[in-house]
């Protein structure tokens, strides 16, 4: 720095400015992960292709579409915090259609017609009871017996898909009640979706329940370091299960609502889901390693995947192409993922 | 009640543990009074995590005792001693990294208010306890981000937090600076005063000899004697550790005058490690000592391969290998000796035969000339090595999981004679073995080294490294703080090093 001329000063400048904004994105990307950078390539990509992507109108309808995805990414998330994941969601969403249809077509039959609500509450219950036995015996194999979450989720998710076909035979359950998917499916109350009313009150519990309650701390223990929880007192055993049970009970909210919409009880409801959650979670800043993971951005990272489908939708990218790309960001985001990790917690 | 201010604070009669295939403690008596410190001391798998763990209620004891205060108990989680009042701070990290720090001081048992955790009262407590233990760390900064020693404060802390009427430390200085531990004494010393019993494991003589009331030796799962602290010379101490005399233990190991050099680090910067050079020359044993964090393995781990290289350029037999692959560098003639053996060194399932069999694979006359596997030569030359390096026959066709933590190591030693190497690298040769088994490994080096071969010997165990090495390199921060030969190699001269340019990293 002993010679201070103009044409040095300048050079110098230049490559501090952009060493500031290098770190800034860096401090971004450990912070929040990948999600901000996909969300900002994904609006400027999709707004050049089409004038009404960027509409309120369309906007709108991705935030009342993106809610089944939300709900399913904010239980996958409790999963991935413990450092497991979850990939029977799918069957936890078929399984709770076909059994709360099932539950209510036979009870309205039972059932004098003015106990019409009976009906509802109690093919809502039925719903959730069953994608509850899904998520116990997942969290059973575990975090009792310590089978690995990848083999026990793909093994329940095939056997929760048979026992829906088998309990219909592939055919799709009608004869739900109306009021069900009138109130559920197409409601509003204070104007808001009763859908978007349901994720908001999901999103918000479970963001109480991760920075505000013992069991939220100690599922992200559990992931973070489960030796270093287990020796601070913590019953990991019982917090895995948990975390279990209620990703799969999450889960058995949406294919609710997902059956009231559709007026029938379904076994294809959940189709991609699993991965799409994954997905949604991973580029949301959920770390696969366990321990990190935030519910308000996960919110946007399910809002975020249906933006990007409703975009592709509008770009006229056929579903086709569709998979392929929402795998391939899928691998993408893990990798980036990876390369968080270490920088968070790897090297000191 | 009344009877707690007669017994001791701490009773633990006949204490045994068996683990598959080991006895790790038999018949142990330990008795801690209130307000004494008192030194656990004995070697690597002498037994002295496994005592603690059982009276921190990690594992239960096969058989045995445990009295606190006079009530008999029985703990069946960590979780049940911590609430009769016993805190640990274990030698392994037992924090979460993803949470910030005040939340893994509570963990386990947050301050609630009403069904929600009280993140505020978590927080002030805290920084109150912080402040009272003159420790100056940012509480809300996740556990990831802190020093070693940094994060040792907080085990400490966690364990102060509970008011615990025992404190269990297992050796707590093993990353900390002179100063920390300065610190780390003083708190000792208050807590003993008000009443708590201290035990401190620790084979740092020097240092616990200024706050141990009491020492308790142990060697091989026993008890071997409790002294008091003040009337027991070091010397003795090592006696009763080690069982023999100190000479008897180290072989001495000739030095060939002038060794070529066989290998060389120049300028090596890795994670951890901040540019240091050196030479590893034939027919001499070169020791690494330094603290955990010094850089005095990963040096070598990037060296191998293992862990990626910054900036630096290393040589073999004078040809250029920088960024060569492991398998490369074991091809050609280097021998790598992993610190630990359940994770990278052995495959735990498989049998002693196997894991040796492993390094032949690349030989011609066990390959053969299509690839295929002589299984006779093979089991002839695994018979030859597993006699080198004193494994039962009948334990060469066990699971090397049955095998003691001493057979696991030889076999670990033995992958090393499969081929002619000419650089032999062991990163803590010995570290969780009795005895016998270190003697026997300590006579294979001097082999080794005779057959004029380079050595290297990563060790944390002082002793250890400086009676073995003809040239030790005292690692500190990142790099090499002094370079000390022959009879320059003494406790003083290296221990000064340790802690050299490390003042006030906390």
């Amino acid at each position: 720095m002993s010679m201070p001329t103009t044409t040095i000063a300048e050079d110098t400048v230049a490559p501090r400015r952009s060493n500031a904004l290098l770190a800034g994105l860096r401090a971004v990307f450990l912070r929040v992960g990948v999600l901000p950078f996909f969300l900002v390539a994904t609006l400027i990509a999709f707004s050049l292709v089409s004038k009404e992507f960027l509409a309120l109108q369309n906007l709108t309808n991705v935030a009342r579409q993106s809610v089944y995805l939300i709900l399913v990414s904010l239980g996958q998330m409790l999963a991935l915090v413990t450092g497991g994941f979850d990939l029977s969601v799918g069957t936890a969403i078929a399984l709770t259609s076909v059994v709360s249809a099932l539950a209510m077509v036979t009870l309205s039959h039972m059932l004098s017609p003015d106990m019409l609500w009976l009906v509802i509450v109690l093919g809502c219950c039925a719903g959730l009871a069953a994608a509850l036995v899904i998520g116990s015996i997942n969290g059973l194999g575990v975090a009792v017996f310590g089978v690995s979450p990848f083999i026990m989720t793909l093994g329940v998710q095939s056997v929760g898909a048979g026992i829906a076909l088998f309990l219909t035979g592939g055919v799709p359950v009608s004869g739900v009640p109306y009021e069900f998917g009138d109130i559920l499916g197409f409601g509003r109350v204070f104007d808001i979706p009763v859908p978007v009313l349901v994720a908001i009150v999901a999103a918000a519990t479970i963001w109480l329940v991760m920075n505000r309650t013992r069991l939220g701390k100690h599922i992200q223990a559990v992931g973070g370091n489960a030796k270093a929880a287990r020796l601070s007192g913590v019953n990991t055993t019982k917090v895995l299960f948990i975390a279990y049970a209620l990703c799969a009970l999450l889960a058995s909210v949406a294919g609710l609502l997902l059956t009231a919409r559709v007026g029938s009880g379904e076994t294809n409801l959940g189709g991609t889901i699993a991965l799409e959650s994954i997905a949604a979670c991973v580029i949301a800043g959920v770390s696969l390693h366990g321990g990190i993971g935030r519910v308000e951005n996960v919110v946007l990272g399910g809002f975020f995947i249906v933006l990007l489908q409703n975009g592709m939708n509008i770009a006229q990218i056929g579903s086709y192409m569709q998979m392929v790309l929402l795998g391939s960001l899928l691998v993408l985001a893990v990798i980036l993922d990876q390369f968080r990790y270490r920088l968070l917690v790897g090297e000191r | 009640m009344m009877s707690s201010v007669a017994a001791p604070l701490v009773e633990m009669t006949g204490i045994s543990k068996e683990f598959p295939g080991v006895k790790a403690l038999s018949g142990v008596h330990l008795k801690v009074e209130r307000g004494e410190v008192h030194v656990l001391f004995g070697e690597n798998g002498a037994g002295k995590s496994t005592l603690i763990s059982i009276l921190s209620g990690v594992f239960r004891p096969t058989s045995g005792a445990i009295r606190i205060a006079g009530d008999e108990v029985s703990f069946h989680s960590v979780h049940d001693a911590a609430k009769a009042g016993i805190g640990t701070v274990f030698q392994e990290f037992s924090l979460v990294p993803t949470l910030p720090v005040f939340e893994n001081l509570y963990l386990g048992r947050e301050l609630m208010r009403g069904p929600l955790t009280d993140r505020r009262a978590m927080l002030a407590g805290a920084q109150r306890l912080f402040a009272e233990l003159d420790f100056d760390i940012d509480v809300t900064r996740p556990a990831s981000s802190l020093s070693r020693a940094q994060q040792q404060m907080v085990e400490i802390a966690k364990a102060f937090l509970s008011n615990a009427r025992v404190l269990i430390l297992d050796e707590p200085t093993a990353s900390l600076t002179e100063r920390e531990t300065e610190r780390l004494f003083s708190f000792i010393g208050k807590a003993a005063a008000s009443g708590v019993g201290i035990i401190y494991i620790s084979h740092r003589i020097q240092e616990f000899q200024k706050i141990a009331d009491r020492i308790s030796i142990l060697r091989d799962g026993r008890l071997i004697a409790t002294v008091p602290a003040r009337e027991t010379s070091e010397r003795v101490l090592i006696e009763l550790m080690t069982g023999r005399a100190v000479d008897q233990v180290y072989p001495k190991i000739a030095r060939r005058a002038d060794g070529p050099v066989i290998m060389t680090l120049e300028g090596l910067r890795t994670a951890g490690v901040h540019g240091a050079s050196l030479e590893v020359r034939a027919g001499e044993v070169l020791g690494c000592a330094g603290l955990v964090g010094s850089g005095k393995s990963r040096i070598w781990r990037a060296a191998m391969g293992l862990q990626p290289l910054q900036s630096g350029r290393i040589t073999l037999k004078g040809r250029d290998v920088t960024g060569a692959a492991t398998r490369a560098l074991l091809n050609d003639g280097v021998f790598f000796l992993p610190s630990d053996r359940k994770s990278e060194g052995l495959q735990m399932t498989a049998t002693a035969r196997g894991n040796i069999e492993l390094s032949l694979l690349d030989r011609a006359d066990v390959a053969g000339p299509l690839g295929f596997v002589r299984p006779r030569r093979s089991r002839a030359l695994t018979d030859a090595i597993g006699d080198k390096v004193g494994i039962a026959r009948p334990a060469m066709d066990r699971a090397v999981s049955k095998l003691s933590g001493g057979n696991q190591q030889k076999v670990l030693f033995g992958k090393g004679f499969g081929d002619d190497r000419d650089v032999y690298i062991f990163d803590e040769p010995t570290v969780g073995v009795d005895m016998g088994t270190r003697m026997a490994l300590y006579q294979l080096i001097k082999d080794i080294a005779e057959a004029g071969k380079a050595v290297v010997v990563i060790s944390s165990d002082l002793p250890e490294v400086m009676n073995l090495s003809h040239r030790l390199l005292v690692f500190a921060k990142g790099r090499i703080a002094a370079e000390l030969s022959g009879s320059a190699i003494d406790e003083e001269n290296v221990l000064k090093h340790f802690f050299a340019e490390t003042e006030g990293s906390a």
